[in-house]
């Protein structure tokens, strides 16, 4: 099968070409890591299928970021047949600085001219048969979106790739053209391949290259000596990027004619860029987005309409039977949508999804395995084993996809950017560039996609830092412990409020993530702010059909794990539960006997300072086995409180009337817990920060150690993830148990900070 | 009039003339079309002054104060 790349720069519409060409039988894969964290799909409407990677987005070959180095060896080892160089009509001038760095690859090469629907809106015209003949390659006009062009573009890219091609640099023009010719004839005699890519980039002093070619470099040195230049100084990588430009604008630039003469002119994303980047307001602004999203997913009264108008309870309008259910199926569905006060969509679309959907269907399969004549340790195994294990982690996909959704408008749409740009000035303080940021705010939806954004940080150090504290960023799946937990706070003890205690967590996250950043750029992964030169991309409304796209491979995604890694995980917990080390089936109450209780009384007392350790009595461990089998993946937790609940239930039954140990959110399981453990208040809000800073899933940990590369540094963010999840909780614990130890944390921050200040400052006198 | 990106105000408009500072930043800045001749209209500051908010080559460019500071331009008018 012919393989063909498609390379051109960050936000040129590589992907929506990506999907249009490969439509819905689109293969969609990550590589972790060294490798590449290319796409492929197969475009079926050629002469024969063909296979389409999609390489990172990058704006030159340069060695400096990763996603340069990975595009740049996909094209240079992988030898693809042909290469799609996408080009953003939009923008022509720097978008072909690019073209004209793979040109110099002897690779055969078609241009498509994208967003030309948007060029000719404008109404500017681009000269595309003169753009070919300079460039010596095929150029089609495409628009990627409205999917025009695709098939003129694969036919001219099957032929390009039937004929193949040799390099052709723009640089012949300039005062380097000896220069490059003589080092290309030189490797040309070593038999190197792409000889002319090899000889420009070693003219450029590329890091990689001088690595590569090492015997090369004294001629190369030899023949640059006798090489004048004023202007420059001898910079030849300033001298050929500067080249490059000279000559597009002068070759390239007059394809373009613009019906408008003005040079800056204001377009309607400039206009919208006045208030949203405004000096005063753009912060505000950007803090209400931010809340808008929040109240929009989770607020149980939508705009406040319930607290204004004082509007009725379910019950008082007297639906609701003596026990507090719904009179009949009717109310049920009106109870998804209002219950004294209107429910923002988020929580409407998750109450449907769970009362409705998810409930119905597991108490009906759950009826039918007690329904039959299996035996009492597979109707155990069955129900509460892998029926509420599933059922639990299904009942927060809502929450998940609809935070999605809203960050997904808010990267399309070109807003991300700019808040990178209003953040810069604040994250600088932290060590961090403002671009930092996105892949931090995708930490709350999951860890993964935001540890592979961080691909985007240029600076090792600065992307180091920003791995290990993504986790901080509360995920999608570590909401359940925390609705869970915080409900059963509220519901068991009778204190605070639970939505004050979500955001307080969520709160200590990010307090915890800006002090670790500070600690480590100030001592172990110390080094300069990282510069921030990004492009700002013009607003445009987001594209539904990306949206949903987004969507489906998110929800996919996570269906995965729920019925792979998790049913598993909770399949061998429930094992671990009910057999004892003599592999005897347990009944519930005998929890105390099992394997899992064995092991976990056995390190329980480590976690005594956290407050779920040794003071909790005999069933205690409950909290420890919950912590650790989120390790597997934080949808566990609650799962695995679902699972243990029940035994416990089972035990102590008398105590625990009018709980669902099996109803949504795990409220009632956690309540059951604390019945049976008497952990404290303090405790558990230690427990839950416990597991938002410590190690996360398996899937974050094994995408944290592709991205590291490391393996020092990976070991190193293990034992921080440890570290810094015991410090916090240990914290919470005893200052929450008592008030008076805030001053010896208090005090042993500041002889920390003090012996890092003095530490640092000696280490700058003596490098002085 | 020679100064430096760092200096400029909202709606000047001026020529690159050299580009200096560390490699890594040297070549980020010629990538993105940051080199001698081109012409560059400061377009915005961000809330605290900084970073800036350029127009180069027909597009949108935000750079910091410091990486600006790399820029020598022969400001007109």
């Amino acid at each position: 099968m012919k393989r063909f790349a498609l390379a051109g720069n960050p936000n040129c519409g590589k992907t929506t070409l990506f999907n249009s060409l490969t439509g819905s039988t689109a293969h969609v894969g990550n590589w972790p890591g060294v490798t590449v964290d290319k796409k492929t799909g197969t475009y079926k409407k050629c002469a024969e299928p063909i296979e389409i990677v999609d390489l990172p987005g990058i704006y030159s070959l340069s060695p400096y970021t990763p996603e340069e180095v990975i595009a740049r060896n996909y094209i240079l080892d992988e030898s693809p047949d042909c290469v799609i160089n996408i080009v953003d009509a939009t923008n022509l001038e720097r978008n072909l600085y690019l073209t004209t760095q793979i040109a110099e690859i002897d690779v055969p090469m078609v241009i498509a001219l994208n967003m030309m629907d948007e060029v000719e809106k404008a109404g500017d015209k681009i000269d595309e048969a003169l753009l070919s003949s300079r460039l010596g390659v095929p150029v089609v006009k495409i628009s990627a979106l409205k999917e025009t062009g695709l098939k003129e573009l694969m036919e001219e890219a099957y032929a390009a790739s039937l004929k193949g091609r040799q390099g052709k640099t723009v640089l012949e023009e300039s005062a380097l053209a000896h220069l490059v010719g003589d080092v290309k004839i030189a490797l040309k005699g070593q038999g190197v391949k792409d000889p002319l890519f090899h000889a420009v980039k070693l003219v450029e002093n590329d890091s990689i290259e001088t690595e590569m070619h090492k015997e090369t470099v004294p001629m190369i040195d030899e023949f640059k000596a006798t090489f004048e230049d004023d202007v420059f100084g001898g910079d030849f990588e300033a001298l050929v990027a500067d080249a490059r430009y000279k000559y597009i604008s002068k070759h390239f630039a007059p394809a373009l004619s613009k019906k408008k003469t003005e040079k800056f002119s204001m377009s309607r994303s400039d206009k919208a860029d006045k208030v949203m980047t405004h000096k005063i307001w753009g912060i505000p602004i950007f803090l209400l987005i931010l809340f808008a999203i929040f109240h929009l997913t989770f607020s149980e009264d939508f705009l406040y309409l319930g607290k204004i108008f004082s509007l009725p309870s379910l019950e008082e309008l007297g639906l609701l039977t003596a026990e507090g259910e719904p009179l009949n199926y009717g109310v049920r569905w009106l109870a998804c949508l209002y219950d004294g006060a209107i429910f923002s969509p988020g929580v409407i679309i998750n109450n449907i999804w769970n009362n409705m959907l998810v409930g119905e269907l597991f108490g009906w399969l759950g009826g039918l395995v007690e329904g039959s004549s299996m035996a009492p340790w597979a109707v155990g195994l069955i129900n509460n084993g892998i029926f509420d294990g599933v059922a639990s982690v299904l009942s927060f996909l809502p929450p998940i996809l609809v935070l999605f959704l809203f960050f997904s408008i808010l990267e399309d749409s070109g807003y991300m950017a700019r808040i990178a740009f209003i953040l810069d000035r604040m994250f600088r303080r932290f060590g961090l560039s403002g671009r930092a940021f996105m892949p931090m705010i995708m930490g709350f939806g999951c860890s993964v996609p935001a540890m592979i954004n961080t691909r985007t940080l240029a600076d090792e150090k600065e992307r180091a830092a920003t791995v290990r504290v993504i986790p901080f960023f509360s995920c999608g799946a570590k909401l359940p412990i925390l609705t869970a937990v915080a409900g059963a706070i509220v519901a068991y003890f009778g204190v605070g409020n639970a939505d004050v205690i979500t955001f307080l967590m969520y709160l200590l996250g990010i307090v915890t993530a800006i002090v670790a950043v500070l600690l480590m750029r100030n001592t172990t992964l110390k080094g300069e702010t990282p510069p921030f030169i990004m492009e700002l991309p013009a607003y445009h409304a987001p594209q539904f059909k990306n949206l949903m796209a987004h969507l489906w491979d998110k929800t996919k995604h996570f269906v995965k794990k729920a019925f792979t890694i998790i049913l598993a995980s909770t399949i061998v917990i429930w094992l671990l539960t009910h057999f004892s080390f003599a592999w005897k089936f347990l009944e519930d109450e005998a929890i105390n006997e099992s394997i899992l209780a064995g092991i976990s009384q056995l390190v329980q007392p480590i976690f005594t300072p956290l407050g779920f350790g040794s003071q909790l009595g005999q069933y205690g461990w409950v909290f420890v086995v919950a912590a650790v089998a989120g390790l597997i993946a934080k949808e566990n937790v609650i799962a695995t409180f679902a699972t243990l609940a029940s035994c416990l239930v089972a035990m102590a039954n008398q105590n625990v009337g009018g709980l669902d140990i099996a109803a949504e959110e795990g409220i009632d399981a956690v309540q059951a817990m604390v019945l049976a453990t008497g952990i404290t208040v303090p405790a558990l809000i230690s427990f839950i920060a416990f597991n938002m800073t410590t190690i996360p899933c398996f899937a974050a940990v094994g995408t944290a150690k592709a991205e590291l590369q490391d393996k020092k540094r990976f070991n190193g963010t293990l034992i921080f993830w440890l570290a810094s999840s015991y410090v916090v909780s240990a914290a919470v614990y005893t200052i929450g148990m008592w008030w008076w130890t805030l001053f010896l944390w208090l005090a042993a921050a500041a002889a920390v900070t003090s012996f890092i200040i003095l530490r640092n400052k000696r280490a700058k006198a003596k490098a002085v | 009039m020679e100064k430096t990106l760092d200096t400029f105000e909202i709606g000047d408009v001026g020529i690159v003339k050299r580009v200096g500072g560390e490699g890594k930043i040297k070549r980020r800045l010629f990538d993105m079309g940051i080199t001698p001749g081109a012409e560059i209209f400061l377009r915005k500051k961000a809330p605290l002054g900084d970073p800036i908010e350029i127009t180069i080559r027909g597009y949108e460019l935000t750079l910091r104060k410091t990486e600006a500071a790399c820029v020598t331009m022969e400001a007109e008018g």
